[in-house]
């Protein structure tokens, strides 16, 4: 047994996890009313774990540094939550549901974790209307589906384009009636800076009161981490403004493996990037490729004329355009999988088809689905010979809708009409599959210390399904960690409370005064947004859709030389112990820029081409990714040892007993 | 562009705060209105000055961070959109524009733009759920089926993403708006009758207790609400606050 020890338990795939429920230490109820656990993190992973284990009578600590639980980027999830319920009796099953994803992970990801994953999906769903989330029904009262990418079957639930926000309120619902019970005591406007060891386990945290600069103990039996992803490590991105990596680097830092920071999503239709100003990208639903083609001009001339401003999309016939998705793909086209769907968009822009000023955007057009609706509508209402016009503003009331709130929200940042002419869209940063390791129980290599949603590398492989990040937080949440962490704290009954003015809760405090400080005492050259934006062209240019091993190598050196730049020359205003939004940036840009160098450092020791890491030195001649089963069927799980470029790498060998490892083919 | 801005700085809870002005210049009109503060910020840091600070988050809309009475009008001039949302094509060269934070006793200013907004918090803790366990055995998701009216009608309700417009859009300062979009959520679900009558009762008595206004039909919420959440809402849970009254 090496130090990674996935504790998959034995048996059948399918009885594994009744199996583990069953042998598993538990805790009675009257000790668990002994037990404190905190919770970092009030997202689908982090709300919905806190009300369960309240719930099941533990006390609990929430922490978020928004103003409400509610606010955590969950909120922002758009098209929908996948659970196997075969309601459309179009062939899902629980195992369907695990291969697609294995398939779709591009075969990086664990069988036992993916399997349990599907198997509780049905849960979900559940549970989730059960609470009175207001999911979208058919006619008949029923719930409805739509597909999502590299699927074959409809098995997303969703909630117009609203769905994380409609999953998160349920969680923060059943949160909220945990807190009027007095089980849960949210801290909002805390951010954790630290996380706290003694004798070698997870016992608190350390947290800054955003609002009064004060920097707080807080003990527990056990740590749960589910603070979201870094995808904010590339300054533009899907994410909120505040997304971070803190509170899993600083667990790292303190013993956590890291597992594959390298593999992040590059999701295929986001609003282009306008100018320099940009702060962040919007993302236009997956959910909008059920209906809407892709494509670019198919004359270079064409494509010249129209970033000029001399042709209009609406103007060129349709012999001229190239469906490439359609072209390359016939049996998933515009369908294929998001690192699939992103690559095919950057390689069409290189090769100068962009339809944009920057040259990187291409057509998401929905007039085929407008007209077909149209049509089909006025057939259903029984109208002789309707004209064109009627059948597209009957095509258009269909379309609003189903994806509405999408097309207002790019219509309001880009001004243009998409009902009438084609969305610009290009792959933007989105998701990181990467997170902390965790083992069959979702606990890290620090005992004690767990991790769940994003934050954990667990389910997704190299590339995550359209729809599964919200099953999978809420799997972790709902229906995973509550169980498994019992078995863990069945050892602590007799513990009693932990207390904080131990060395340990000393020495990290310490840590955390010396870090602001520093931090403060920059000779005030730049600004933080200014380090995070170089920081993020780098990531961007060198680590993003394609990369190579010289840029790689280029990227290490570089990141290091701007951190050291960074911690000599960073400018932040006003004092630490008030509210200060530059200091809280400066905290996360800091981490950030130690990440950015191991997730280069992981992009490079994988010579291989696998989901979302696509290594220009290995592809097929048709520019497929090139996947090194032989020699990287592992998750690389790096251990901290200094600085991010001494990390050392762990390996937990991938074995599929269940599945035939194949070439991933959309074909 | 080139504009003048009037915006209210304030240290803390405790001091007392103050409208001040900046001219910025070189504003394009595809920033959003946060990216112009953005800009305003970095200018403010490289002078040696403090920046402006503003709730925001997710940026498009969704999460309810952000909270700007922009001339005079929560969220600015655009309808049924965040200040997130509200780009500077909405503006013109030389144009002057306010800003100031919610104004309002339940919600008090933090810093600058920010204020404290956990009285919704304590609002949804009253009474904002249906009381069920995860106990992974409820039953099926399909078992109830609910009219499709009924469900979008609840979803709608739904959509309220707590930003507090209605509030600070409010001559009473009234949280009626915000509150009828839970119990309307419930209200239109089988799921939500069981508690209804003890939901809309706890409900209301921590509204005011929180210190909001009394509602007095004006609508103000409803034209400013970034959602368009609507006055239904409020009509419908008079109903159900007077049928839980009347129950006893
Ligand atoms: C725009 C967008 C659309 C998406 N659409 C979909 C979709 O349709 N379907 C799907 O399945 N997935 C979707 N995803 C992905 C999915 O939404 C996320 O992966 C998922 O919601 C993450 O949930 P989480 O609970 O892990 O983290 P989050 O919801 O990100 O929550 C993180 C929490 O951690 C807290 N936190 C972070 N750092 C600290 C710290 N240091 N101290 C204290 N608290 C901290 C935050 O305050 C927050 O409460 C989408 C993602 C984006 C960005
Ligand atoms: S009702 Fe509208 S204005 Fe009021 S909090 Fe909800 S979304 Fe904001
Ligand atoms: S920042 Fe999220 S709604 Fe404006």
């Amino acid at each position: 047994m090496g130090i990674l020890n996935s504790k998959v338990p034995s048996g059948p795939l399918a009885d594994k996890w009744t199996k583990h429920k069953n042998e598993i230490d538990l805790v009675n109820p009257a000790n668990k009313r002994n037990i404190d656990i905190i919770v970092v993190g009030t997202g689908l992973a982090g709300g919905s774990a806190a009300a369960t284990l309240a719930e099941l009578g533990y006390n609990v600590k929430t922490f978020c540094y928004q103003d409400s639980p509610r606010r955590a980027h969950s909120i922002a999830a758009q098209g929908g939550v996948n659970a196997a319920k075969n309601y459309q009796g179009d062939g899902d099953s629980v195992y369907r549901l695990f291969y697609d994803t294995i398939k779709g992970g591009d075969y990086r990801s664990r069988e036992a974790n993916v399997y349990r994953l599907a198997e509780v999906s049905t849960n979900i769903i559940d549970q989730c209307v059960a609470q009175g989330v207001p999911f979208a029904r058919e006619y008949g009262g029923l719930l409805d589906n739509r597909s999502f990418g590299g699927v074959l079957v409809s098995r997303t639930f969703y909630a117009k384009g609203q769905t994380g926000q409609q999953l998160l309120l349920g969680a923060y619902a059943a949160m909220n009636r945990q807190i009027q019970r007095g089980k849960i005591k949210s801290y909002t406007r805390h951010e954790m800076l630290d996380l706290v060891l003694v004798d070698g386990k997870a016992r608190g945290i350390i947290a800054r009161n955003l609002v009064t600069g004060e920097i707080e103990r807080h003990s527990a039996h056990a740590v749960v981490i589910a603070s979201g992803g870094y995808g904010n490590l590339f300054y533009l991105s899907t994410y909120c403004m505040g997304a971070n990596v803190m509170a899993a680097w600083r667990t790292h830092k303190k013993g956590a493996f890291f597992a594959n920071p390298c593999y992040t999503q590059i999701h295929p239709t986001c609003i282009p990037v306008s100018g320099d100003h940009q702060s962040k990208l919007t993302l236009m639903s997956e959910s909008l490729r059920n209906d809407g083609r892709i494509w670019v001009p198919k004359k270079l001339e064409d494509a010249q004329a129209i970033r000029e401003g001399r042709l209009k999309p609406t103007e060129l016939a349709e012999e001229d355009r190239d469906y490439y998705l359609e072209r390359r793909y016939p049996a998933f086209g515009n369908l294929v999988p998001r690192d699939v769907a992103s690559r095919a968009a950057k390689e069409r822009c290189d090769a100068g088809f962009g339809v944009n000023k920057t040259g990187e955007a291409v057509y998401l057009d929905f007039d085929s689905a407008i007209m077909r609706y149209g049509r089909e509508k006025a057939m259903t209402s029984g109208m002789k010979d309707p004209d064109d016009k009627t059948i597209r503003e009957l095509g258009e009331k269909i379309v609003e809708a189903k994806y509405g709130n999408l097309f207002q929200m790019y219509e309001k940042i880009v001004d243009e009409n998409p009902y009438k002419t084609p969305m610009k869209i290009y792959p933007a940063v989105h998701y990181t599959m990467g997170g902390l390791w965790v083992d069959y129980n979702l606990q890290t290599t620090i005992p004690g210390c767990y991790a769940a949603g994003e934050a954990n590398f667990s389910d997704h492989g190299a590339n995550r399904l359209g729809a599964s990040a919200l099953m999978q937080g809420l799997a972790d949440g709902y229906f995973v960690l509550p169980y498994t962490i019992g078995d863990y704290l069945s050892d602590d009954i007799r513990t009693g409370p932990i207390p904080t003015d131990s060395p340990e809760f000393d020495a990290a405090e310490n840590d955390v005064r010396e870090r602001i400080k520093k931090l403060m005492s920059g000779s005030g050259i730049h600004t933080v947004d200014y380090y995070h934006k170089k920081l993020g062209k780098i990531m961007w240019n060198k680590c993003g859709m394609s990369r190579n091993a010289k840029e790689l190598e280029e990227a290490m050196e570089e990141i290091a030389a701007l951190r050291k730049d960074f911690w000599e020359n960073v400018k932040v205003p006003g004092t630490p112990d008030s509210k200060n939004q530059e200091l809280e940036k400066a905290g996360r840009v800091a981490d950030f820029l130690e990440l950015g160098e191991l997730f280069a450092k992981d992009a490079l020791h994988r010579n291989e081409s696998c989901g979302g890491h696509f290594r220009e030195e290995y592809q097929t001649e048709e520019g497929e990714a090139l996947r090194d089963d032989e020699n990287f069927k592992y998750v690389a799980a790096w251990e901290y040892a200094g600085e991010p470029k001494d990390a050392k790498l762990h390996k937990e060998d991938l074995e599929y007993e269940n599945i035939k490892v194949k070439t991933r083919s959309y074909k | 562009m080139k504009l003048y801005l009037k915006i209210w700085r304030q240290k803390d809870a405790k001091s007392k705060g103050a409208m001040v002005d900046y001219t910025l210049d070189g504003v394009e009109e595809d920033m959003s209105f946060l990216e112009m503060l953005d800009i305003l910020n970095e200018d403010l840091i490289a002078k040696g000055e403090e920046p402006v600070e503003f709730d925001h988050d997710c940026r498009e809309g969704i999460c309810g961070t952000c909270s700007l009475m922009i001339n005079g009008r929560p969220h600015g001039p655009d309808s049924l959109i965040t200040a997130c949302q509200l780009h500077m094509r909405s503006f013109n060269d030389g144009d002057e524009i306010v800003i100031e934070p919610w104004r309002a006793k339940a919600f008090p200013v933090i810093k600058d733009l920010i204020t404290d907004r956990s009285a919704f918090d304590r609002i949804q803790q009253a009474g904002g759920y249906i009381s069920v366990n995860t106990s992974g055995r409820p039953v099926d998701a399909n078992a109830i089926p609910i009219e499709k009216e009924h469900a979008d009608d609840s979803f709608n309700a739904a959509t309220c993403i707590g930003c507090g417009a209605c509030v600070a859009a409010c001559k009473n300062a009234s949280a009626m708006l915000f509150t009828s979009a839970k119990v309307s959520q419930f209200a239109l679900l089988p799921q939500g009758q069981v508690e209804a009558a003890e939901r809309v009762q706890n409900m209301v008595r921590q509204m005011d207790l929180e210190g909001f206004g009394n509602c007095t039909n004006t609508g103000a919420c409803e034209v400013e609400c970034p959602k368009g959440i609507s006055l239904e809402n409020i009509a419908r849970m008079n109903r159900e606050y007077l049928s839980a009254t009347l129950k006893g």
